[in-house]
């Protein structure tokens, strides 16, 4: 493999990574700041303890997020030097802002959430983690912004001395519709995630009639939540694929392995054969489907790879201007699959434990396990989908993803942090799984020290409350 | 004043405030199996930077952030060109970030060792290899176009085709940044051995204070060395030489401090310190930003490698409205965790396979 094929492996498997502990902070955090304000405003031990209960899964979660996050910042010099040099001056902007005005705020105040319990008042506790809360949306706004730059660039010009991108318009960077829609599709998305790791974990304890009176809320709430971001995401998930097809008309057609341009174009829900080919067969077709998913109309026009090829070598000159098609069309399906069958897990959760009810039955538990991981891939199957699909494009029409790597990294250089990466990333990944399955067969705590604030004991002796 | 110089010195603000906070957790992680005798000593010693930690952190990738927009090509040249030592600075931030969150969270002699090992590492290894890259950045390393630039490539206005060609080799071998890297490394060592001093009681602090004077001196002589010699490439000696001069002798006002057992006072002028020879090496360098040993033509500078006048404008809005803010928040955590930690409060591991407390398991 040459540098470039590297340092996109190097890049995928390290954003794939740290995207599978994004979205789990992303959703879980409000679990635990919803739960923790519950507990305040009713003062029900049992919503202390769930506080407590996802509290711990939240932070072995999101340690790893933030170490693994901590390469991303600087992943763009290190791989991707001339990107970086092309559009530093536009992209830059919003990663600092990540910076000044998420991470600081996330990383603070969760170590104020960790051991302020009996440093703060109750309810300046309780704002600790709403505050991390809001720094972790902060976060992910000004990143999704920066990455919708990449999918389509706006507000800026190319400097006619240097050749090099220049901002002159922050507010569209920020706010032009791929950047918003991104972000209520992927928070939404994230929701889904969660609730789904929520209910799931609930309804096993259940399933071993372990804690009852503490996880049939969760389950409920966390089902509740899966039902509601399912709805969101769809929504968004459509707006997002009618600005895609105006956009990136390219990564629609790919989507859909769609090669020549045709109205009513179907949406096939299953294929057999060569996708990547000409000849693939569909086995399951929703007429009229993808015309409504990029236009609005069941038999608008949607384009073709082979016409959009023609197109921008007009345009650009010659290339290959198509995604790898395969990835495209299963990406795009295993997304949207894994997230509409785990909000089909949670209506059916939701009627087995109706009125009161507690099923037993290990094939509900079993199922339930599993559902924790299908929309963490369909979440993961998202991002490679929107960023394969942008290939050949770092940055959609303005520069190509082999003029972006740095050109004095050498294949072995790349191989070595490549290795070096995996192989920590791994060992982490097992710890961390070990960890949260320890902590979930614990259960939540069975003694929860109420109200452990209290200026009246402040002498000198007192044992922390909490203390790693 | 120049937009550019004004971000000029806000990367330089970042890295002081970087260097400042994280030295003092980086330490207190070094000292770890020196004044951690046994795991009550250790906790006590991890659970005063506990709170504090992630959030010191983030002024390096804020600082890395702040570089990428305001300075892009130093960004890029700096971060391909030191390739290796960056990867294995971000190895050790990642075991280190993990070992503090995971550590307590199964109750195994063995495990604990493990992550206390991690801690060390992941201590040690970043003010050396960060100390490294600083003398490499300031006193010079082997940048400059790639064979077969034009000639002509407008260097004054934009450095584009400027990258680091040595190898990781290269920078290991400067003994000027060896030197800069060691004395980080020692220089950190006293200022967490302060901190804790600071926020420790009993036999911990005791340890500390001993270990601050001793491992001080160590470090005085290595800055003194490190720091005269970083005058050799200074643009204005004759404002970095008082600037390093007064920084020396609040180093071992620092160390008189912790003599007398004002540990507010020597943790003040411990910070000083790092701050003033940090504000000496970049004011020395100004306006270049990353020195070219091949020839001083190629060197970055605050103008050849920024963003244009309309992002610098936007970020100094941001950066002056947010980092008052920031500080005061961090600034009140310290407030909120200001009491001094002992032995004694440390309570019992809370993991599940343990039937103790508050978070133990239900099987108890
Ligand atoms: C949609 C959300 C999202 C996306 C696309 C990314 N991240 Fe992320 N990142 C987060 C959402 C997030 C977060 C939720 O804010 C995290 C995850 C867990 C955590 O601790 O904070 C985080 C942590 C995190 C940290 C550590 C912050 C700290 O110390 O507190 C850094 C430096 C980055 N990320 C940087 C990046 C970069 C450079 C990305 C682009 C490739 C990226 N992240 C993608
Ligand atoms: C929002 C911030 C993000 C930015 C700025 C970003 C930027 C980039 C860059 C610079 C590349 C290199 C080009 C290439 O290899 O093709 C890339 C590729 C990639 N990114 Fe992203 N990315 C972001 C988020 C993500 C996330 C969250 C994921 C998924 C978990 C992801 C998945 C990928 C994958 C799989 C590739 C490799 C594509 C390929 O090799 O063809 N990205 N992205
Ligand atoms: C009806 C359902 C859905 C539709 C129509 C849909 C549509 C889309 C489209 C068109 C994109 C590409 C955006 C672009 O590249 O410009 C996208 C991206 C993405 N999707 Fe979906 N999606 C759906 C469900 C889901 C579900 C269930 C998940 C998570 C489990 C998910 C996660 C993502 C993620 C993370 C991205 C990348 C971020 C972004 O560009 O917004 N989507 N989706």
């Amino acid at each position: 493999m040459g540098a470039l094929d590297l340092a996109r492996w190097q890049f995928a498997i390290t954003t794939v990574y740290h995207f599978l502990f994004v979205p789990l902070t992303l959703g879980t955090v409000w679990f635990v700041a919803g739960f923790q304000t519950a507990y305040f405003r009713t003062g029900k031990e049992k919503y202390l303890k769930l506080t407590k209960f996802f509290g711990k899964l939240f932070l072995i979660n999101f340690a790893m997020g933030v170490v693994t996050g901590i390469v991303q910042e600087f992943q763009f010099g290190m791989n991707w030097s001339e990107y970086s040099r092309f559009v530093g001056d536009v992209f830059g902007a919003p990663l600092a802002m990540e910076g000044l005005l998420a991470f600081f705020l996330e990383s603070t105040f969760i170590g104020l959430w960790i051991f302020g319990w009996d440093r703060l008042p109750k309810k300046v506790h309780l704002a600790t983690i709403w505050a991390a809360a809001i720094g972790t949306m902060l976060s992910a706004y000004f990143i999704l912004a920066a990455n919708a730059w990449m999918q389509h660039p706006v507000g800026y010009e190319i400097s006619a001395t240097t050749g090099r991108a220049v901002l002159n318009n922050i507010g569209l960077v920020l706010f032009q519709n791929t950047a918003v829609i991104a972000f209520f599709h992927t928070i939404s998305a994230s929701f889904l995630v969660a609730g789904s790791g929520v209910a799931a974990i609930g309804a096993w304890m259940l399933m071993k009639d372990r804690q009852v009176d503490i996880f049939r809320p969760a389950v409920k709430i966390g089902a509740v939540v899966v039902l509601l971001s399912a709805v969101v995401v769809s929504i968004t998930g459509d707006m997002d694929a009618k600005i895609m097809v105006k956009q990136q008309p390219m990564k629609m057609a790919a989507a859909e392995a769609l090669y020549n341009t045709t109205d009513k174009a179907p949406f096939s829900i299953l294929s057999i054969g060569d996708v990547a080919g000409d000849s693939a067969t569909a086995v399951i077709e929703v007429p009229g489907l993808t015309s409504f998913m990029a236009t609005g109309s069941f038999d608008g026009n949607v384009q073709g790879i082979n016409d959009l090829q023609a197109q921008y070598e007009q345009t650009y000159g010659p290339g290959n201007y198509a995604p790898y098609v395969p990835v495209s069309y299963w990406g795009f399906r295993l997304m949207i699959g894994l997230g509409l069958i785990a909000a089909a897990w949670a209506l059916w959760a939701l009627w087995r434990f109706r009125g009161g009810r507690n099923p037993k039955g290990k094939a509900f538990g079993i199922i339930s396990m599993f559902i924790t991981l299908g929309p963490l891939l369909g979440i993961s199957a998202g991002w490679i989908f929107t960023e394969m699909g942008r290939q050949p494009w770092i940055v959609f029409g303005q520069q190509k993803t082999a003029d972006a790597v740095s050109p004095l990294v050498s294949p072995a250089e790349v191989w070595i942090s490549m290795i070096g990466f995996t192989l920590v990333y791994l060992i982490l990944a097992i710890i961390e799984l070990r960890l949260l399955l320890r902590y979930i067969r614990a259960g939540a705590p069975e003694n929860v020290i109420e109200d452990p604030y209290d200026d009246s004991k402040n002498d000198a002796d007192k044992q922390l409350y909490f203390a790693y | 004043m120049e937009l550019v110089t004004v971000w000029f010195i806000l990367v330089a603000v970042l890295w002081i405030g970087y260097l400042v906070l994280d030295g003092f957790d980086l330490g207190v992680g070094m000292l770890l199996p020196f004044i951690g005798k046994d795991d009550l000593r250790r906790r006590v010693m991890i659970n005063t930077i506990g709170p504090v930690w992630d959030g010191n952190e983030v002024w390096l990738l804020v600082a890395g952030g702040a570089t990428f927009a305001a300075f892009p090509l130093w960004y890029a040249t700096l971060f391909s060109g030191f390739y290796l030592a960056l990867f294995l600075l971000l190895l050790a931030l990642i075991l280190r970030g993990v070992a503090f969150e995971y550590r307590g969270k199964h109750d195994s002699v063995r495990w604990r060792a493990g992550w206390d090992k991690a801690i060390f590492v992941g201590s040690v290894l970043p003010p050396l290899l960060l100390g490294v890259a600083f003398g490499n950045i300031f006193g010079g390393s082997k940048i400059g176009p790639i064979a077969g630039t034009p000639a002509d490539f407008p260097l004054a206005t934009d450095a584009g085709p400027i990258n680091y060609l040595g190898s990781f080799f290269d920078l290991l071998l400067n003994p000027f940044a060896l030197v800069i890297g060691v004395m980080l490394v020692l220089v950190f060592a006293t200022h967490g051995a302060i901190f804790l001093a600071l926020k420790t009681g009993g036999e911990v602090r005791e340890a500390s204070r001993k270990v601050a004077v001793r491992v001080g001196l160590a470090a005085a002589v290595f800055a003194v060395v490190g720091l005269l010699w970083a005058q050799a490439y200074s643009g204005r000696v004759a404002i970095t030489l008082p600037i390093v001069l007064i920084a020396a002798l609040l180093w071992l006002a620092g160390i008189g401090m912790t003599l007398k057992g004002r540990d507010g006072w020597a943790f003040l002028f411990s910070a000083g310190t790092i701050a003033l020879a940090v504000t000496a090496l970049f004011v020395g360098a100004f306006p270049n930003i990353m020195l070219s040993s091949i020839d001083s033509a190629f060197n970055l500078t605050v103008h050849n490698a920024s963003s244009q006048s309309y992002t610098l404008t936007v970020m100094t809005i941001v950066a002056v409205i947010m980092t008052p803010i920031v500080l005061i928040y961090q600034g009140w955590t310290y407030w909120v965790f200001r009491k001094r930690i002992s032995t004694s409060q440390i309570p019992e591991q809370s993991s599940p396979g343990r039937a103790d407390d508050r978070f133990a398991s239900a099987k108890s």
